[in-house]
């Protein structure tokens, strides 16, 4: 993937090219072109079952996909890949009965940062607590994960994530069953890692919301349907043809 | 009492007490893992699928020595294991089907093979069976040698890799994205829960093992909230039960150790289920009791 790849800075912070990802037989994404600029906060929208969580997935290298290439823009190879990209799983991946506390969670932010076999000390400790407060989860720091609600495990999550001090976050539906207290703080976060330039991917399935939050968007149901700037490409034409034009899916927005 | 003293000094009493010590230690730390990678029942399937290997060791070399027959384990239980992991990735058939599957074409295997080497001459000698319910007493003490020799391995590796195993332990996914290879990691960590099995083996044998790997994780669970903690005192109880198995099976003569080790975890892991703070289950029946009187208190008034 090296190869070829344009050293200059690129105004792409992701960037994928003929992306087909395949269960078995059954394509799941099908030859996906898109590019998301640097500094955007994207939602990826569709229907269940489009393939969302499967091509962050893709662009994570957690799957391998049948053809295509990811490509981050600024990153030049994979080596540096790790500490310049952060994950936040759905919280339901998980089993949130492990035995560790909230600041431990935190903590493995760090792990990719201090590589193999070095140990989290006194700093990594003081950014975790740090992270926490950011989170308004500061009081919660030694509560064993299980104990928290779903709006703050889901916290706690995007505090590992945000202790990576990456440049592209990929969140896999970071609102999904969380409170609205929870949910306006999320979107506290992500504008305030957009004024710190940074990008952030959001596997998003709140219609409704999708223009208040963010102002990039992608619409996939196995294709790319559209992928561009939110007033631009998110409208109902689109829409309905992402899910299949199953009536008026805006109430008014737009 | 004089008795319990003469008991302690006895030389193969302390053979076989440090060998099940030892190995409680070693099952306690691994099996943490187990338990917590939802990966409980693969030390049955492993255990299980060791028996063929170690006929099929003796068959081939002829060997009675532990250590030959043990190698042989090692080999089908890891095949077992990769081939059990390479189902479920490969196939639509989920963890516990492939287990099954693999598990009782091994252990029938193995049977099938046992039963052919008694006709080989030297083979009721071998003392083949030992390996199917275990036999403590004829550990030896160069087999305690061996136990220690893997123990002092397999627990550096443990605390070397702490963080990465811990970290795949709880989220393989993400500790993907952040630059380990969990492919190797979950190699490295299968490979150790393996070998952890395959040396129980002669204590308490292929159909017991999987007790002693996962029984004092499971216990010491209910006790801490902390991964340290949880594997030390796994490895505590694990210890302890090991010692109080050789001493209850020596002191009551025709007691087989092995399965009186895995009665003895069996009982801190019951008493840890009912009585265990937080997690034991006679507290949460008080409470869920205290809790209906007051709500039933408080309709009243209403």
């Amino acid at each position: 993937m090296r190869g070829g790849f344009d050293m200059k800075e690129s105004v792409y912070a992701v960037e994928v090219h003929d992306l087909t990802v395949a269960y078995d037989v059954k394509p799941v994404l099908w030859d996906i072109d898109l590019e998301i600029p640097s500094g955007k906060l994207a939602a990826v929208v569709g229907p269940n079952g489009a393939g969302k969580t499967t091509l962050i997935k893709a662009m994570l290298g957690l799957l391998k996909p049948v053809s295509g290439a990811v490509r981050f823009g600024n990153i030049p190879d994979e080596k540096h890949r790790k500490n310049r990209i952060a994950y936040v799983p759905q919280s339901g991946s998980v089993d949130w009965d492990f035995p560790a506390t909230a600041l431990d969670v935190v903590m493995m932010g760090r792990y990719g940062h201090l590589g193999w076999f070095r140990r989290p000390g006194k700093i990594e400790r003081q950014m975790a607590y740090d992270t926490l407060e950011k989170v308004g989860m500061r009081d919660f720091a030694s509560r064993q994960i299980s104990q928290l609600s779903g709006g703050q495990q889901q916290r706690v999550f995007l505090a590992r994530a945000l202790i990576q001090q990456a440049d592209i976050y990929f969140m896999d539906e970071p609102f999904k069953g969380v409170d609205a207290q929870t949910e306006k703080s999320i979107v506290r976060l992500l504008k305030e890692l957009k004024r710190q330039g940074k990008t952030v991917i959001v596997v998003h399935h709140d219609l409704q919301t999708v223009a208040d939050y963010f102002d990039w968007v992608t619409l996939i149901n196995l294709r790319v349907v559209a992928n561009g700037p939110v007033e631009a490409v998110f409208h109902e034409k689109n829409l309905s043809m992402a899910y299949g034009g199953r009536g008026l899916l805006l109430k008014g927005v737009v | 009492m004089e008795h319990f003293f003469m008991l302690l000094q006895d030389y193969t009493f302390q053979t076989v007490a440090l060998g099940s010590a030892l190995l409680g230690i070693i099952s306690g730390v691994l099996g943490s893992f187990a338990v917590l990678k939802k990966q409980s029942l693969l030390g049955d399937g492993v255990s299980h699928a060791a028996l063929p290997g170690v006929v099929m060791a003796f068959l081939l070399t002829g060997s009675k020595n532990t250590e030959v027959l043990l190698l042989g384990a090692l080999l089908t239980g890891l095949a077992a294991t990769f081939l059990i992991l390479s189902i479920v990735r490969n196939t639509r058939l989920k963890f516990d089907s492939a287990l099954a599957l693999v598990m009782s074409v091994f252990f029938g295997l193995g049977m099938v093979l046992l039963t052919y080497s008694q006709k080989v001459p030297n083979a009721n000698q071998a003392g083949l069976k030992r390996f199917i319910y275990g036999q403590a007493s004829t550990l030896l003490e160069r087999d305690v040698l061996l136990m220690a020799g893997c123990g002092v391995v397999l627990l550096g590796l443990v605390i070397v890799f702490w963080k990465e195993f811990k970290l795949f332990s709880f989220d393989p996914e993400f500790a993907e994205t952040i630059g380990f290879q969990t492919k190797w990691l979950n190699a490295l960590l299968s490979t150790l829960i393996v070998i952890a099995i395959i040396i129980g083996l002669q204590t308490v044998g292929v159909v017991l093992m999987s007790a002693m790997l996962i029984t004092p994780a499971v216990a010491a669970r209910q006790w801490s909230n902390r991964l340290w903690v949880m594997v030390l005192l796994a490895s505590i109880f694990g210890a302890v039960s090991g010692v109080a198995g050789t001493f209850f099976s020596s002191v009551y003569t025709n007691l087989p150790t092995g399965p009186v080790i895995v009665v003895c975890i069996t009982i801190i892991a019951v008493i840890s289920l009912l009585f265990a703070p937080e997690r034991g289950i006679m507290l949460q029946i008080h409470r869920r009791h205290k809790n209906q009187v007051r709500f039933g208190v408080e309709r009243r008034k209403i």
